[in-house]
């Protein structure tokens, strides 16, 4: 078992600039289904990615690879053409809520949103937008979704994870692959690795992921890294202390973040006494929260949680 | 991005938002020569003189070179003091607030220089109010938020008396309804012509939010006047950056000389820079990884410089712009470089890394930690420099390491 995606997840890639591309082949290489892209005007052409292949990633493969995607002007056209059932876009900021809304109406069950920079305005109407419907959003300004050893969405470094009994969510990309390498090297390796993102208007929150994980038979234990700003992380410690069975590990950043300063996150701001590390690290560890002294100490941190 | 309040007036203004009269001057003569005009216009004879700076707490803020002067100031000379005690008045006050350091609640101890000040008509209160139009993170909706305790510290009355603050949450695809406007009216105790001139403003409040792409709409205090007028008396607006793309007219609003000439560089570059107090620069990439690097900084007993993130897609250039910045705060006694690359290529920071002590040569200890794509190529890159750099393999050891070093 895994959450969110996994061997059977399909994946088509909306917004096919450098970056995208890049990644792309990265998820390809890894050994994600990536079946299709999306671009308004470059509609019936045939984008060839090829290299050698990571084996990290999933299992008995060939040594090389070379995946040839279908270009299609809309999404729908390339769901019902490739039967696609998830979403990564890179779209630029202007135009990536929209994006996002055109995935949702494609029916697709998972839109893994990386772009950062997204108008606040923006996300409010797509999130709003996406209310009455099936399609889950993680992100924006994430790293995306991975399932190690089936599905990689995203831009994380896919050599760092491996397959294991620990459930990965957090708001800051860097800090997740910290956890992540973390679990790697002690052996406790990872279920999925869920990137929320650092935006103050996300698809995904806390404690949607902490609800999965707790209902994934595989999944054993959770680390959740949060940051300053908004109360997300409180609202996680009461679902924890109330609802999980399972041990969780936590890491909150911007411990010494001034307040009113925006700490690179849009999201990371301490305004008005409010959204404070020192209360968001005091209701995580009043919830049973095993709490990590420095990010170096994550990995340590859960195997302590499971005893 | 923050704008001050003479700006924030001037959008209101122009969206039918009732706000005093008022002009800005950046000089005495100017404050002056605006004292007739207004009297005349108003048809008051008095007038306030506001300090203008990126931060609250004015009116009971005072200046380092005069302390018993304020940050805003009532001139009653041009009720009975004839011709001229306005302006006489106003051009003694203007002379001493402008290029004079204003220290307030909001400001910090070191204050902020007053370039400008702000002339407005004298208004006659009936009543204080507060009225903000903000994110509500928990909803992922802008709320309108109300209170009858104006003039106060809205952080306070929430925590103390928090069943005196109302709210409203706007469905983006509806604005505020009728129907919100008039139970805020009705919650603020209002009725008649005064209910009427509230509903109006913050339905106008709630288009301009949309409109302009605020993160926040601050008016503390909201009046009623004894003409039963709901006016903005203050105003603060601040903007999403991430929006202002789509509005040139807003970013050309930007006061550089409110901001701290190293971040303001930063940003020019791309990158995201804070400066602390600290003695440790810090090159980071992702802003959880930064904050969490200035973190254990402090915890292995050091202080850090800078929060620094360059992001995911920064290019050689602005880690070069990013080494400059760091290594031209005089009060940093070491650098700490902590990657992990997912976006970010760990060769691309190495390669801006070198390039950038060639460029400006490194005089303090330098720890660099690399880890995630491209990772070999990156330590590669930097053993081949013959760079003295110390190589850390975890976040916690490149901490100690930078911090016994200093």
């Amino acid at each position: 078992m895994s959450i969110l995606v996994g061997k059977d997840t399909r994946v088509l890639i909306q917004g096919m600039g450098k970056t995208g591309q890049f990644h792309t082949d990265k998820a390809i290489a890894y050994g994600t289904q990536m079946v299709a892209a999306v671009h308004p005007s470059r509609s019936g052409a045939i984008a060839r990615f090829e290299g050698e292949t990571d084996h990290s990633g999933v299992p008995g493969r060939d040594d090389t690879y070379s995946v040839d995607l279908p270009v299609f002007a809309t999404v729908k056209q390339a769901v019902s053409e490739t039967g696609a059932n998830a979403s990564v876009v890179y779209v630029p900021p202007p135009f990536a809520a929209d994006a996002i809304m055109e995935a949702a109406a494609a029916g697709l069950d998972l839109v893994v949103a990386i772009t950062e920079g997204v108008p606040v305005a923006d996300m409010i109407k797509a999130k709003r937008y996406l209310a009455d419907k099936p399609t889950r959003l993680v992100g924006p300004n994430c790293p995306g979704v991975i399932t190690p050893g089936e599905c990689k969405i995203g831009i994380m470094p896919g050599y760092i994870h491996e397959r294991g009994r620990i459930g990965v969510v957090s708001r800051s990309g860097t800090l997740t692959y910290e956890a992540v390498y973390q679990l790697t090297l002690n052996g406790l390796g990872q279920t999925t690795a869920v990137g929320i993102g650092g935006d103050p208007v996300n698809g995904t929150n806390f404690v949607d992921m902490l609800r999965m994980f707790e209902d994934d038979a595989e999944t054993e234990g959770v680390i959740m890294i949060g940051e300053i700003g908004g109360t997300a992380e409180e609202e996680a410690a009461e679902f924890v202390a109330s609802e999980m069975s399972k041990p969780v590990a936590g890491f909150i950043a911007g411990t010494t973040a001034p307040p009113g300063k925006r700490m690179g996150h849009a999201g990371a701001i301490v305004s008005g006494g409010k959204g404070t590390a020192a209360a968001k690290i005091q209701a995580m560890r009043k919830a049973g929260i095993v709490m990590a002294e420095t990010p170096t100490d994550m990995g340590e941190a859960m195997a302590r949680a499971l005893g | 991005m923050k704008i001050h309040e003479y700006q924030a007036k001037g959008l209101m203004a122009a969206r039918g938002i009732p706000v005093p009269l008022g002009q800005p001057a950046t000089t005495v003569e100017e404050a002056v020569a605006a004292v007739r005009p207004l009297i005349e216009g108003s048809g008051n004879p008095v007038v306030v003189l506001k300090a203008q700076i990126h931060a609250g707490g004015r009116g009971k803020g005072t200046f380092r070179e005069s302390p018993d002067l304020r940050g805003v100031n009532v001139i009653t000379e041009g009720i009975e003091g004839g011709p001229g005690a306005a302006e006489e008045k106003v051009g003694e006050l203007a002379a001493r607030m402008l290029g004079s350091t204003l220290v307030t609640v909001q400001t910090g101890p070191e204050g902020k220089v007053v370039n400008r000040v702000y002339l407005e008509q004298g208004i006659d209160i009936a009543s204080e109010l507060y009225l903000a139009v903000l994110l509500d993170r928990t909803v992922s909706r802008n709320i309108v938020m109300a209170s009858t305790e104006g003039g106060m510290e809205i952080e306070k009355v929430a925590e103390e008396t928090p069943e005196k603050i109302l709210r409203q949450e706007i469905d983006p695809a509806i604005g505020l309804a009728d129907f919100q406007a008039n139970e805020l009216a009705v919650g603020l105790g209002m009725d008649g012509d005064t209910a009427r001139s509230f509903i109006r403003f913050v339905k106008a409040l709630d288009r301009a939010a949309t409109e302009l792409d605020t993160d926040l709409i601050e008016i503390n205090p909201l009046v009623v006047t004894t003409g039963s007028l709901v006016m903005a008396l203050d105003g603060k607006m601040a903007f999403d950056d991430n929006a202002l793309f789509r509005h040139p007219d807003i970013a050309a609003m930007r006061d550089e000389s409110e901001e701290d000439p190293a971040e303001l560089a930063a940003k020019e570059a791309g990158l995201n820079y804070i400066k602390l107090d600290g003695t440790i620069g810090c090159l980071v990439n992702g802003a959880g990884l930064a904050m969490a690097t200035m973190d254990t900084i402090k915890h292995v007993g050091g202080e850090p410089a800078n929060f620094l993130d360059v992001g995911g897609g920064a290019d050689e250039e602005q880690v070069t712009t990013a080494f400059q910045i760091i290594t031209s705060d005089p009060t940093v006694k070491g650098i700490f470089v902590n990657i992990f690359g997912g976006i970010m290529r760990c060769d691309v920071i190495a390669t801006g890394i070198v390039a950038a002590v060639k460029k400006v040569g490194l005089t303090v200890p330098l720890v660099v930690r690399l880890e995630g794509t491209n990772v070999e190529k990156g330590e590669e890159i930097i053993r081949q420099s013959g760079l003295d750099v110390v190589a850390a393999d975890s976040l916690k050891d490149g901490a100690e390491k930078i911090v016994e070093l200093v």
